[in-house]
């Protein structure tokens, strides 16, 4: 019997014909543009359109060559679909124009003599090359594109390593490869970073984070800056126009369209590599602003659905720039579950941070829920079920989450208490020690039930002043901005080390870059996940801006010449995030017990002073110790070294009493900090043996990590 | 440019010679001249591309076509492919399917 192939189905040959382009009516799944045999099957929702019109474009043209209206049996519900037979894939561009009410009280801002774009396209042309010069005439600035979903990824997918064990790097596409000395071929894109894997690999990165990737208009709110003239640019990216369409400006291929495939092989490359991929994803808000931004997408074609509106018409601004996305209408929800999913399945992305993630949890009025449905389905979804999920959980309206945002067994969050704790504690401020130590415990106070992986640790992150930075400058310098330096945070938490910015004063530079290995021995030794900024293991600076959102130069590119400037930051960065990377027992997923579960003759964790069993809680107190015993690694589930961590961030030097190990191992030296490169480390497995078993001198804001073995 | 394909067969060895330009709208034709091939099991498939001026998705999307259609013991080379093919070749990730060589036999 002959088979039935695709061909043969009657629902694949067109009853319609306009203008010469033949059509017929399609199917309501997916939304957006989808390949189907001999053609493209269109569908979009509007909840209030009278009416809608699919525009077709060849790739760069001023003027569609067809407009065709759906027709009144194609719309079923609220959704209008259609197939178009014999359309080239890769020279086609589309949009739609809405008919509908224009009556802002009630919510309606509908634009016939706009062209929309897809909510669901999946590339975005128009844009294709970084900070080309856009024709501001053009009647259709962000034209919706195809793909082709056939990436050959042979045996990869998502790595699901178990959080705990990661170090995420912070990145930025561009940042990371466009300064010259990168020496890559394809500077700021997917394939430059490709060329800079084996680096990460050798710093001990096993995860990247990319900050934002979606499709996004360095244009928006573009400025000159009045002093030097420079152009100033959305740069950081967090403003999106289309959540399933990668960046064509961050692809060196992107004038070809095949930004798609340039990033996927990124991502296997990754993976081949061990590395997984997470990705900054922005649900707060979109591109299109307020009541006067521009109208792109969703404002015409259903902005009551897709906004969180005000009983006037305007819209709220939980998100600092203007709109906020309606993220618990079940239509937005069901939007960013489908763009998730898709990112998981056709990316295999590993996991997402997101943006203001508070705002996530609010109702369409604005109101916080107590059960936001859509943090639910994401942290019960088949298809993201192996997905790290991490919330920047507070927003800009005033909500903040972190230790009590709707996790669900499966949401983690950027511990912002974190940050500043250990921020106020390095700059010498007292009455820290308790915090100090909740903080290196993975945070047991703010997540008792949620394990020490629920807390990403970190210090510093794109926004606001990098490592180096925290320890050279008291008060931030962002007069580059444009902005009179009113922009960006004014607690910083940081300490310039007796100067503001860059000196020729050694002593201070001495203390400087201790003060930045103190930060990453603490980071790497904390339970928890750390995240490492992008060049901050080299001592990267932007000169005090602690908001440099906007700038496309020097300010935000990493200047790989810092390795041989900084070289002690750079190898020190190298060997503790090694150190924890082959020390289990500083990868916990379960909170400490303090007690001797395994009946090693030692507790899991211990707390010291100057005094050995004996640590100083007083206000005044500025020093803590920590023993990690081997014997309950991984909640006590493997064995390791015994791990001993000793801080002092009293401005003098101290003597510390060091636990007595049992009679058949010995202290090693791994880290002190205040000894000059190359002392301040020891390779692993290489360590020195301490030369006084029962105590060690502690310099002035000094670390010092012991292995005992 | 308009994109052609010829292709011939000798001891097992494919040999498939490109011309023009490799788009969506010319990438059946050298799908169809694959399967052509295919049915004839050859244990090696050179296209010669000397001539061939561009290269787009749907053209690369072929040489995976090509290794999954002769299965993946079947060497696929490339023959004096133009700078431009080999940058979008490298960028893309598709370098790693195909060998590029000067000449065949090397």
């Amino acid at each position: 019997m002959a088979e039935l192939d695709f061909d043969t189905r009657i629902d694949y040959y067109p009853t319609h014909e306009h203008q010469g382009i033949k059509y017929r009516r399609g199917h309501v799944l997916p939304f957006g543009a989808t390949m189907v045999p001999n053609g493209v099957n269109f569908s979009i929702y509007s909840s209030a359109a009278y009416s809608c019109i699919l525009v077709l474009f060849v790739k760069g043209a001023n003027e569609p060559y067809a407009e065709i209206a759906f027709p009144e049996e194609f719309r079923i519900g609220n959704t209008y679909s259609m197939i178009v037979f014999d359309l080239d894939f890769e020279l086609l561009e589309y949009g739609y124009r809405m008919d509908g009410p224009f009556d802002p009280e009630s919510g309606h801002r509908f634009d016939k003599s706009k062209i929309l774009s897809d909510p669901y396209a999946k590339a975005i042309g128009g844009r294709d090359k970084w900070l080309a010069p856009p024709d501001w005439d053009n009647i259709y600035s962000h034209r919706s594109r195809l793909v082709f979903e056939d990436f050959d990824w042979e045996t990869d997918k998502p790595l699901e390593t178990p959080i705990e064990d990661l170090v995420v790097y912070e990145a930025h596409v561009r940042g990371f490869t466009n300064h010259p000395s990168s020496g890559v071929k394809n500077r700021g894109t997917f394939a430059g970073a490709r060329e800079k894997i084996p680096y990460l690999l050798d710093l001990g990165i096993n995860c990247i984070e990319l900050m934002p990737i979606y499709e996004y208009d360095e244009y928006e709110h573009s400025k000159t800056n009045p002093e030097t003239g420079e152009l100033l640019v959305n740069y950081w990216g967090y403003s999106t126009l289309n959540f399933f369409a990668p960046k064509s400006g961050y692809a060196a291929t992107g004038k070809y369209g095949m930004q798609v495939d340039e990033l996927k092989t990124l991502i296997k490359e990754f993976h081949k590599n061990g590395i997984e991929v997470m990705l900054d994803v922005v649900f707060n808000h979109t591109a299109e602003g307020d009541h006067r931004g521009p109208t792109i997408s969703f404002k015409g074609i259903d902005n009551n659905t897709y906004y969180m509106l005000t009983p006037e018409g305007y819209y709220f601004n939980f998100s600092g720039t203007g709109n906020t996305l309606n993220c618990n209408h079940p239509v937005v929800r069901n939007m960013v579950l489908d763009c998730l999913r898709y990112w998981a399945s056709e990316y295999h992305i590993d996991g997402f941070r997101f943006d203001l993630a508070a705002i996530l949890g609010r109702a369409q009025d604005g109101s916080p829920l107590n059960n936001p449905p859509l943090l639910e389905s994401l942290a019960h979804d088949p298809v993201l079920a192996k997905c790290k999920l991490i919330a920047e959980a507070w927003d800009a309206g005033g909500l903040y989450q972190v230790g009590s945002f709707p996790a669900y067994g499966r949401w983690a969050e950027w511990n912002g208490k974190y940050r500043d704790a250990i921020r106020r504690f390095l700059k010498g401020e007292e009455g820290l020690i308790g915090e100090l130590s909740q903080r290196l415990q993975g945070s047991p106070d703010l997540y008792s039930t949620r394990g020490t992986s629920a807390g990403i640790n970190f210090i510093t992150c794109h926004d606001g002043f990098t490592l180096y930075d925290l320890f050279a400058y008291n008060e931030k310098h962002n007069e580059a901005n444009g902005e009179n330096n009113n922009d960006g945070n004014n607690d910083n938490f940081s300490w310039n080390c007796g100067c503001e910015g860059e000196t020729e004063d050694e002593g201070i530079n001495i203390l400087r870059h201790r003060q930045i290995k103190n930060a990453l021995s603490i980071l790497m030794v904390s339970q928890g996940v750390p995240m490492v900024l992008m060049g901050d293991e080299m001592g990267r600076t932007k000169y005090g801006n602690n908001n440099t959102y906007c700038h496309d130069n020097g300010l935000n590119w990493m200047n790989w010449d810092l390795i041989d400037k900084n070289s002690d930051i750079y190898y020190f960065a190298k060997h503790i995030i090694n150190f924890r990377r082959n020390h289990p027992v500083l990868r916990n997923r379960d909170h400490f017990r303090n007690s001797d579960y395994k009946n090693t003759g030692y507790p899991d964790i211990s707390f010291h002073g100057v005094h050995a069993w004996n640590a100083d809680w007083s206000k005044s107190s500025r020093v803590l110790a920590i023993m990690l015993d081997g014997g309950h690694a991984k909640n006590g589930y493997t064995t390791d070294d015994t791990i001993y961590v000793a801080i002092n961030m009293h401005w003098e030097a101290l003597p510390f009493e060091i636990p007595q190990l049992p009679e058949n191992k010995n202290w090693h030296v791994s880290v002190n900090t205040d000894m000059p490169p190359p002392h301040d480390f020891h390779q692993i497995n290489k360590e020195a043996v301490l030369e006084n078993q029962s105590s060690c001198i502690l310099g002035p804001r000094s670390v010092v990590i012991l292995v005992g073995k | 440019m308009n994109f052609t394909v010829t292709s011939e067969i000798n001891n097992k060895v494919a040999t498939l010679t490109l011309v023009g330009s490799l788009d969506s709208s010319s990438a059946f034709v050298f799908q169809e001249e694959i399967q052509k091939v295919a049915v004839q099991s050859p244990v090696e498939m050179v296209l010669r591309v000397s001539e061939l001026s561009f290269m787009a998705s749907a053209g690369l999307r072929m040489i995976v076509f090509a290794k999954q259609k002769l299965g993946s013991q079947v060497q696929i080379y490339m023959v004096s492919p133009q700078d431009q093919i080999i940058d979008t070749l490298q960028m893309t990730g598709f370098i790693h399917s195909v060998h590029i060589v000067d000449k065949y036999p090397e």
